[in-house]
């Protein structure tokens, strides 16, 4: 048996989504107090889901790989334009701060009875308007200083995946060990 | 309303939430997402209002072309699903309730206006990018594609910023 399946229909996103938002909910990532805190370095949770997510998933899709079940050239990797994924993450680095949420969090505070998240997602469909009204003239930036196609952090810093795996462990490890004692949600106010 | 119960250990909701990832790459090929769907909405919502300007969008128009229903895929099948575990993750651990959330003191319009405006910046940059922090920094960074990882420089480096202009807000 060979991976990806490709299910691209509506029960293969109904279930991958199903379990993403009730896992993000459970996780306390739907509480916009609680992912401003993390902006302002008085609550971990954000920096701790996200990174053992990113952790779990890389070595499932290593382990997929090296045992012949799945190929790399099989699933999608976004490739780098420098300005436009930078600036983009900026804004919605920004758009947390102000707002308190991302797109995909802002649906979970929604869901969970939160009219600001609401307001928010509402937000993001005015966003994607005003963008494409912009679109056509600043086309030529977003497509500007494009990476290679697909890079990996492995192609870029000359290493093996399993490297870069190791590395990531430690950053995220030593993240966590710095900053256990501010892990606990005193900042915050706001139930989840 | 039911017993409320904790948040889970960031750790273990990361693992899991890993795991779920790992089960959209095995399923689809890619990873999870979130802001395709209010593109999709807002391709449709706008083509309902005024078609011509639309279909002659550089970026939208290829959404709606020829009947096309850009509702109809994937990502907003996923969205909506989203939603639905959220409410179920909510409603079961006692956190179901209707309120409005946002800096201690500010009022709920002004919450809201806030929420409005860093929605708008939100969608915007989502677009930018090509991707948000579900699509590009979670699931980006799980196949360790340097976008991902750009994003991610890009994410927390504008949002601890604005976290620190704002903090004052938040006492």
């Amino acid at each position: 048996m060979t991976f990806p399946m490709g299910f691209a229909g509506p029960l293969s996103g109904l279930v991958c989504g199903v379990l993403f938002g009730y896992v993000l909910q459970r996780g306390g990532l739907g509480n916009g107090c609680r992912l401003t805190a993390q902006l302002r370095l008085q609550d971990w949770t954000v920096f701790n889901v996200m990174f053992t997510a990113i952790l779990v998933a890389a070595g499932g899709l290593y382990v997929l790989e090296l045992v012949g079940v799945m190929h790399a050239t099989d699933i999608f990797i976004p490739t780098t334009f420098l300005w436009a994924t930078l600036l983009g993450g900026a804004l919605i680095g920004v758009g947390m701060g102000v707002g308190g949420y991302c797109p995909g969090t802002s649906v979970v505070g929604a869901a969970a009875g939160r009219i600001d998240g609401m307001v928010f997602f509402v937000g993001l469909i005015i966003g994607v308007i005003a963008f494409a009204g912009v679109y056509t003239p600043i086309a030529p930036l977003l497509g500007a200083a494009a990476g290679p196609q697909a890079q990996t952090l492995g192609d870029l810093l000359g290493l093996p995946a399993w490297a870069v795996l190791l590395i990531l462990t430690g950053v995220a490890a030593g993240v966590w060990w710095f900053t256990r004692r501010s892990g606990n949600n005193t900042a915050i106010t706001c139930a989840d | 309303m039911l017993k409320q119960r904790p948040i889970w250990n960031a750790h273990l909701a990361g693992a899991v939430l890993g795991l779920v990832l790992l089960l959209s790459f095995v399923l689809t090929g890619h990873g999870l997402g979130a802001s395709g769907a209010p593109t999709a909405i807002a391709a449709v919502a706008a083509n309902v209002v005024s078609p011509a300007v639309v279909q002659a969008n550089g970026y939208l128009g290829w959404m709606v072309e020829d009947g096309r229903n850009p509702l109809n895929s994937w990502i907003t099948w996923e969205v909506l699903g989203v939603a639905l575990g959220a409410l179920l993750a909510a409603w079961w651990s006692g956190h179901l309730r209707v309120r409005v959330e946002g800096p201690p003191r500010a009022s709920n319009l002004g919450r809201l206006s806030l929420a409005l405006i860093g929605g708008i910046l939100s969608g915007f940059g989502a677009r930018v990018s090509a991707g948000c922090t579900s699509g590009l920094g979670l699931s980006g960074s799980a196949t360790l594609a340097t976008a991902g990882f750009v994003f991610l420089i890009g994410f927390f480096g504008a949002g601890l910023l604005t976290g620190f202009l704002t903090r004052r807000m938040w006492k």
